[in-house]
């Protein structure tokens, strides 16, 4: 049901049954660690490109999801997701060998919720029983296509942030146990004219906040409602800019509890610069360590803003400003 | 709650710049000129070695050390050690010929996987290509210039 401007409520609580999440080597030495069901030894997968690594990830990560539901993926009606690469191609080849009715979704590292939330609403509406969802980058395929080749020697800035290797992936149903999708808010796109492409947080804090600041206005609530507020890669600069933000439209937001899926994936000794990125980055940290956290009931009610920047390397060479959008969706125990 | 998209570019971008981290010039130059200069000693010890061992001249031995960085070059960047040590060299690894080559090597490796011609062929100078095209143009804009001043007599 749509509530206030952009806001979906889901009164038939979808329920996130059960999630698969794989990662690559660099997420094997990262801080999350026992959060993922699969973690590869080698960058390639033992695959031929990149490319196809980056698809092995979607692929298994939907395997480990379908394996500990006990739901078979003809039983599945929709997969929703989508990446970083050109034409979405990782998820499009996923969709190709499930061979499960395919939505393909682009937000950039929004991806995550907007696929997610797209999900909610079909399982919501009756339009489905169980959707699959989720999102997945690879750091040598994204990097390749908007930077410079793997093993070229440029100098990053601090500001640059570091693409996940990884793939999360949830299954939605109308019925079971697990934590319920509650509702749903759809972004605008921002754009400060931020023009920086080594500095993202800075170029997608304003996004957040607006989604954010909409998302509370909508439901009609604090955000003291919500034990934890995870935006998803703003890292450590977009995280303090979107402090800053909120204190100016007068969002309360507790430092304790504005986190940063960004910041949360890797230990502090790992060179990630400003702090991880990628589409895969808010959906490996959302289905692995904040579902657990919300089945161990340690959390009790969350909301994920995931946040991208809509940019591609041809806009930034044109020297076009970095258009942003966040998308947020509110996952909680037992409902509202 | 102000909803409204109060806040103008101009405001944010004062609030963004606040928060901002500055990439840390003195450390990078600093890094950059000892790590630049260690190329260029082993490079002035490969010369030497190359005159004192082979028939090389002083005007002739530029061309095998040149090609004995580039090879080790692409040693570092195959085995993936390069993009490590330019994170903290910067411009010490990209100015010489090292940074070069390095730029052809990595996209050669990077686009392998679309096949010879098309990938590797295609995308080799993708990151060079440009050093060699104002390269070579402004070595022709300079001759001219000379060219014209020693017309005029003017050297």
């Amino acid at each position: 049901m749509l509530r206030g401007k952009q806001t979906w409520e889901f009164e038939n609580r979808p329920t996130i049954i059960s999630t698969g999440i794989t990662g690559g080597p660099f997420e094997a030495k990262g801080n999350l660690t026992a959060t993922f069901d699969q973690l590869y030894n080698d960058l390639r997968l033992e695959q031929n490109s990149f490319e196809q690594a980056h698809q092995l990830l979607l692929e298994s990560a939907c395997q480990h999801a379908l394996r500990k539901s006990n739901i078979t993926k003809e039983a599945v009606q929709f997969l929703i997701a989508g990446d970083l690469i050109n034409q979405i191609t990782p998820t499009s080849f996923t969709a190709r060998t499930y061979q499960i009715p395919y939505i393909g979704t682009f937000s950039a590292c929004a991806t995550s919720m907007e696929s997610l939330a797209l999900a909610a609403n079909l399982i919501n509406s009756n339009n489905a029983n169980y959707v699959l969802t989720g999102s997945s980058s690879h750091n040598a395929a994204v990097e390749k296509q908007f930077r410079y080749p793997t093993e070229y020697g440029g100098q990053k800035p601090p500001t640059a942030q570091w693409t996940v290797t990884g793939a999360g992936v949830g299954l939605l149903a109308n019925k079971g146990d697990g934590p319920k999708v509650t509702s749903a808010t759809i972004g605008k796109v921002v754009d400060m004219g931020m023009t920086d492409p080594f500095n993202m947080g800075e170029a997608m804090a304003p996004a957040a906040i607006d989604t954010i600041a909409t998302h509370l206005m909508d439901r009609g609530i604090d955000a003291s409602y919500y034990d934890c507020i995870i935006t998803g890669d703003l890292a450590e600069i977009g995280r303090s800019i979107a402090l800053e933000l909120a204190k100016q439209k007068n969002i309360l937001l507790n430092t304790d509890t504005f986190l940063d899926c960004g910041l949360m994936l890797y230990k502090k000794d790992q060179q990630v610069f400003a702090g991880a990125s990628g589409s895969g980055c808010s959906a490996v940290v959302t289905y692995g360590h904040l579902i657990n956290q919300l089945n161990d009931k340690k959390l009790n009610k969350i909301l994920v803003v995931a946040t991208g920047a809509l940019l591609s390397p041809l806009t930034v060479q044109q020297k076009q400003s970095i258009p942003c959008i966040a998308h947020a969706v509110s996952i909680e125990n037992g409902g509202r | 709650m102000d909803n409204s998209p109060s806040t103008t570019k101009k405001s944010y971008q004062k609030i963004a710049q606040q928060q901002e981290r500055k990439r840390p010039i003195l450390k990078n130059c600093i890094y950059a000129f000892f790590f630049g200069g260690l190329i260029c000693t082993i490079g002035q010890g490969i010369s030497t070695f190359y005159m004192y061992f082979f028939d090389f001249t002083e005007q002739t031995v530029g061309n095998p050390t040149t090609a004995t960085l580039i090879f080790i070059t692409m040693l570092l960047t195959g085995f993936g050690v390069y993009d490590h040590i330019a994170q903290f060299a910067g411009a010490g690894t990209a100015v010489p010929v090292t940074g070069f080559g390095n730029a052809v090597i990595s996209a050669a490796i990077e686009h392998r996987s679309e096949g010879f011609v098309q990938g590797v062929g295609g995308n080799m100078f993708k990151l060079a290509g440009s050093v060699i095209l104002f390269g070579v143009f402004s070595a022709f804009v300079v001759a001219l210039i000379k060219t014209i001043l020693l017309e005029w007599g003017v050297i």
